[in-house]
Formats: structure tokens, sequence, C-alpha cells
């Protein structure tokens, strides 16, 4: 088990281990549930009421489509916990929390001032995403 | 032109900051090689045969003189002393060390340029009509639209390891000078019946190895929906485009695999959804940016009329300049295209004289277009000759646009890592074999496009004769094709058969134009010959001659 480096949560961590999408269906009880790339996070949307964690795998960092499962669950309203775990590296960090996670699991870990360099780094942003940071666009027309 | 706010230039300088960090952890052995690849791709850093690439972006091919002097210096600067204009309005350094790019970044920054996604897999600089604000033809200005998606996806984090790399490209009339259809999405402003103005979308087009043509996937998408629709368009293209095969990542093949309807429907579904999540900048966001790209305030009494006295500069007139939407007004083509030389290569001494010309000639605005040369939008008709003059002693007024030797080549072997066979030679030795003006002229418009490797760069698919080089049994050889389009009359060309080798391509493209002057019937360019008697005639010919040529 890849240990959680960064946590942006003031809730208890989860202790239950993450299942996949295709068991959490069956098992009416499980509060944590694990989306591999190729899962459609949209599966997951009955079920948002009873779900604490949801972990995000990227077995490459450069397998995108985690970030779409991110926001496809914020924008669902899914207010728990969501980690990335895998091939997380400190130049994702940022779009990442952008895109919804608040949590990170890195298989190796990252230098903590470099993360801490990496979020902190933007002032502004173009977009408006479900992490709530005003868009630039937002800023010009107050 | 737009001018970056505090916001933009932030962003910019921000931009500058991470690369440099992140170069430097790279140096230092923080970041493998694989880790860094897609961060510095992101910033336009490719890493070429010899040494490092620097893509700088040009926003829909529009810059300022400031800006065209500043990528002279970094030439002098950092590079050899020459740049080279690419098919995406943009321009890149061949030979930059890496240690460095950090500073040209900073270079960049101090007059509002980078060189934010010119590569990666993310969404690349936006491209557009390099006669927008000019033409007679036009609808509106295309590039405020061009400039909202500019911020739209720069960073934009749910976008930055897509399956593939992903072009837009905006115009906003119905002659299409920017193969607009051959982008991942395509985007036409539109008025619809109530007069309301609104975006177009096509999707899934491309070159590559699987050249394709965008089909209509929104015939009138509002204004104020055109950030939203576009980001359910990437949604579903990042969600379920291929990751397991690199020749089949983009857009044209999700498209094509599901099916032009199935995609749009998905999109629909995306885009009903993200309707509720107030992701679209107001309409005072596009108010914003719109008055930034007004017309200059034109001379009104500015002469209409010329004189022609000068055979040399007849011609040039003739061929480099187009119709401007103000009478007294033209629309000058410099060709970076001269006989014998690298298409799209200008020297550090010819950017520099172009920015002068473009502040004293062309209220201070230059374009760089997709078939690698510059245009300076607004020069006064009374002001061409001394224009001319000017540019002709710079080795810059070559009259040859939309000719046979206005060649789009990629950088080839010469360069490219990728490339199988070179391009620019071939394009050198085409460019001389036709080099004599009165045989261009009667040829007349002909797009031949050259690329060294199947990936297109050089839009070969496109071209009214198209050159692909590939490598057979460790020997460069090139593939012939006629027919391709990239106007309003999209097509893509076909090939005529077995390859050639570099003297052997040269002959079969003379024996190609010699059918076309042949069977030519009134005005007719070489493309409406081909269209009108099809491969056979000309298959006949390039193969007849072949074997006299040994």
């Amino acid at each position: 088990m890849v240990e959680m480096q960064l946590r942006f949560r003031s809730d208890e961590p989860v202790g239950d281990p993450a299942i996949t999408v295709d068991n959490f269906g069956e098992q009416t009880n499980a509060a944590a549930v694990r989306i591999e790339p190729g899962d459609d996070a949209r599966d997951l949307l009955p079920f948002l009421d009873r779900l604490k964690l949801v972990e995000v795998n990227f077995p490459a960092f450069t397998d995108g489509r985690g970030y779409s499962a991110a926001r496809v669950l914020r924008e669902a309203g899914y207010q728990g916990e969501l980690r990335a775990v895998g091939d997380v590296l400190v130049d994702q960090l940022f779009a990442m929390r952008r895109c919804g996670f608040d949590s990170f699991a890195p298989q190796a870990p990252l230098d903590p001032a470099d993360a801490e360099a990496a979020l902190a780094r933007w002032s502004d942003v173009y977009q408006a995403t479900a992490d709530g940071r005003p868009a630039i666009w937002a800023l010009r027309h107050g | 032109m737009y001018k970056y706010d505090s916001y933009d230039q932030a962003m910019v300088d921000t931009r500058v900051a991470e690369f440099r960090d992140q170069t430097r952890r790279r140096i230092e052995g923080h970041l493998t090689e694989d880790q860094f690849k897609p961060l510095r791709l992101m910033n336009g850093l490719y890493l070429q045969l010899h040494a490092y690439m620097l893509r700088v972006a040009i926003p829909y091919g529009t810059l300022n003189s400031a800006q065209m002097r500043v990528l002279g210096d970094i030439a002098d600067k950092y590079d050899r002393g020459y740049g080279h204009f690419t098919t995406r309005q943009n321009i890149q350094y061949n030979w930059i060390k890496l240690d460095e790019a950090p500073d040209i970044l900073a270079d960049l920054a101090t007059v509002e340029m980078h060189a934010i996604q010119t590569s990666g897999n993310c969404i690349r600089n936006i491209s557009s009509d390099q006669y927008a604000g000019a033409a007679a033809d036009e609808l509106v200005d295309p590039r405020p639209y061009a400039e909202l998606l500019r911020q739209w996806s720069s960073f934009h984090p749910e976008f930055v390891t897509l399956p593939r790399k992903f072009k837009i490209a905006v115009i906003a009339s119905d002659t299409d000078r920017a193969a607009m259809r051959l982008h991942d999405i395509g985007i036409q402003i539109v008025k619809n019946a109530a007069g309301e103005l609104g975006a177009r979308f096509y999707a899934g087009g491309g070159m590559g190895r699987t050249p394709m043509i965008a089909p209509m996937v929104c015939d009138f998408v509002p204004l104020d929906q055109l950030i939203t629709y576009s980001e359910a368009c990437l949604r579903v293209y990042n969600r379920y485009g291929r990751r397991d095969n690199k020749y089949k990542a983009r857009i044209k093949i999700l498209v094509h695999e599901l099916g032009r309807d199935e995609y749009v429907r998905q999109v629909e579904e995306e885009f009903a959804h993200l309707l509720t999540q107030g992701i679209e900048p107001p309409i005072a966001e596009l108010e914003r940016i719109v008055p930034f790209f007004a017309d200059p305030a034109y001379d009104v009494a500015a002469p209409d009329t010329l004189d022609r006295s000068d055979p040399d500069f007849a011609l040039w007139l003739d061929r480099n300049c187009h119709a401007h939407k103000q009478p007294g007004y033209s629309i000058v083509t410099i060709s970076l295209k001269p006989v014998g030389g690298i298409p799209g290569d200008a020297s550090a001494d010819q950017i520099r004289l172009m920015a002068d010309l473009g502040r004293d000639y062309s209220f201070d605005e230059l374009r760089v277009t997709h078939a690698q040369n510059i245009v300076l939008p607004h020069v006064r008709k009374a002001d061409l000759y001394g224009l001319w003059q000017q540019l002709d002693a710079a080795g810059l007024g070559t009259a040859n646009l939309d000719q046979i030797g206005d060649i789009i080549a990629c950088p080839g072997l010469d360069y490219c890592s990728l490339a199988n066979a070179r391009s620019i030679p071939l394009a050198q030795k085409i460019s001389e074999r036709f080099a004599a003006p009165e045989r261009q002229a009667a040829i007349g418009e002909l797009k031949l496009k050259i690329s060294g490797c199947i990936n297109a760069c050089g839009h070969h698919h496109a071209g009214h004769i198209g050159i692909l080089g590939v490598d057979k049994k460790g020997v460069e050889n090139y593939q012939l094709s006629l027919g391709g389009s990239e106007g309003a009359d999209t097509s893509l060309g076909k090939i005529t058969g077995p390859g050639f080798d570099e003297d052997g391509i040269v002959d079969a493209v003379e024996a190609a134009t010699d059918v076309y002057l042949a069977n030519k019937q009134g005005g007719e360019r070489f493309l409406d010959t081909y269209r009108r008697i099809g491969m056979e005639p000309f298959k006949d010919a390039i193969y007849a001659k072949e074997p006299a040529n040994g």
C-alpha cells in the first residue's frame, strides 16, 4: 500500500481499502472505490452519498483520463475525498488540485519543497472548474 | 491587436519561472528525461537530431513589430542567425541549448510572447486566417474568438495530457485560408437566420498518416456557449480517445470509429451537463477582447490607383498583393520562398527588416501564414512601390505566392528526428527547376507541399501536388500525390503510383505540370484540370517518362 503524502482535508482519512468499480456496485456498504483509467466515473454517480473516498489511479502520468474522472465527480456534487494515486508527480499536482483532487498518494515520494512550490506557484487561472477558484475572466468582470 | 493586461502578463511570467524551475530540476537530475519530456514539449522544446528546437507561439499568426524584432534578436542571440516560420503560424529555432531556453522565454515575455503549448499532447496554439481583419470577404474578424479560446486553452487543467496533440483553427469567411477542416476542431464564425453570430463546429479533421476532413458537428453554437461547447468536445475526446496506439490517438480516429453521429450525441450530452457548471466567460469578456481587433485608422483619402510602369513591380503586385476591404489599401504577402531557398526561413536581419516595414507601412502589424510566408495586412497602395523596393533589396521580393515555387516543406531529415527523408533539398531543387518567373506564371496557382515523413507536417495531403518522403530499405524515396486542396473545396490527394528518387520526383513534378499545360481549358488551375481529366493522363506521362530518365 502506497502512503498518502499530501492531504487537503480536515476530516479523518477513510481506513477502508478501495475496491474496484466492478465490485463496488455489489458491495452496498463499501465507502471507498478505486477508478482505473478505463472506468467511467459516471457509473459511480448513483452512489455518491455513501462514498467517502475515491481513488483515481494514474498508472502512467501521461494518461490524462483521471483528470476528467475527477471533474465529473466534483461536478456531480461529490464531497468526499478524491485521491490521486500511482504515477503522480510534482508538475501535475496543480492541475490535479484544480480538477478536484484533495489528496495524493504518489508511488514515489515527492520532494516536499518542490511540491509546495508547485502548488503555490499560480496566483490566478484562466478557467472555471469545480475547485471554486475564480477564473481570470470573473476577476476582470467582477 | 490584443494587449495583455496584468493577468495575462502574470500568467506568462509565471510560466517562465515554472519552466526555469523545471529545467533546473532536470539538469540537477531530480526529473528523469521521461518525466521532463512532456513538460518541455508543453513549452515547445523538442529534442531534434542535432540540438533542441524551440517553437514560439504566435497566436492566430498575428504579431506587432516589437514582437517581430525580438524574434530576430533571439535568432542572433541564441540560434545561428535564422528563424523558421512554420505551418502552424509559429516560428521555430533549430539550434537551442537547454540551459538557455528559460532565458529565451524571459525575452519573449517582455513582448507578450511565449512558447506555451506549442507542442505536446495538449491544445496547441490556435491558428486563424492570415487575412483576418483585412479581407473583404469576412463576416467578422475571427481573432477575438481565437483569443478567447487561447486563454481558455492555456494551462487547462483537465486537458494537460490528452491522448495526442489537439489543433484548433478559427475562421470567419467562406473562403478558407486556414485549412480549417483539416484541424482537430475547426470553427467558422457564421450568422444564423436571426442575424446573430455563432460558431459552426467541425471536429475530427487532420493530416498525419490517416488524413481526414472534419465533419460538421454543430452548425450553430451561440457565442455565449463557445467555451462550454469546446470543453464538451475536448472532454469526450480526453475520456474516450484511444491511448493504446499513438497513430490512432487523434480525435479524427475517435470521430471515425464512433461515427460522427455518436460523437455528436456524446458531445451534446456533455454540453448539456457543462452548461449547468458556470464555466463560460460572460459575453462581456468577448466584448472586452473585440475592440483590440478594431480597424486601424485608415486614410479614407488614400488613392486607389497604382503606377505599374516597373514590370518587375507589376509582377509582384499581381502575385503577392490581395484585395483589402478598405479602398486604397492592399494585403501584402512577403514570400519566404526565394528560388533555391529554405521554405519559411528568414535571417535575423530579414526578420528585423520585416518588423520595421510592418511598423512603417502596416499599422505595426504582421501575420505569419500557414504557408510559411509573412503578411503585412494593411498597406496603402501608394506605399507599395517603396515597400517592394526595400523587400527586393533584402531578398524578400520573390513574386511567387501560391505558385509552384511557393512550396510548403517540413524541416525533414535535415533537422527532425522523426523524418524518413529530406524535404528542404527537394524543395530547393524544385524551385530551381521552375525558377523562371514566366514559367511559373504560365503554370499559375499550384500548391506544392512536401512532408519528410508520414506525420505530414508539410501538409502533403492537401497539396495540389503533394510529396511524401519515405524510407525504402535505407534509401530516401518520394511518393507523389495529386489533387489535394485545403480551401472551401477541401480534398485529399491521391498517390500516383510507385515512388521516385530525388531527381526522379523533380522530373515527375515537371511531367505533371506538362500534362496540365497541354490539357488546361480556359482559366483552369492545375487542380481544376486534374479534377476534370482525372489521374490517368498524369500517370501515363509521369511513368512513361521514368525509364528514359533511368
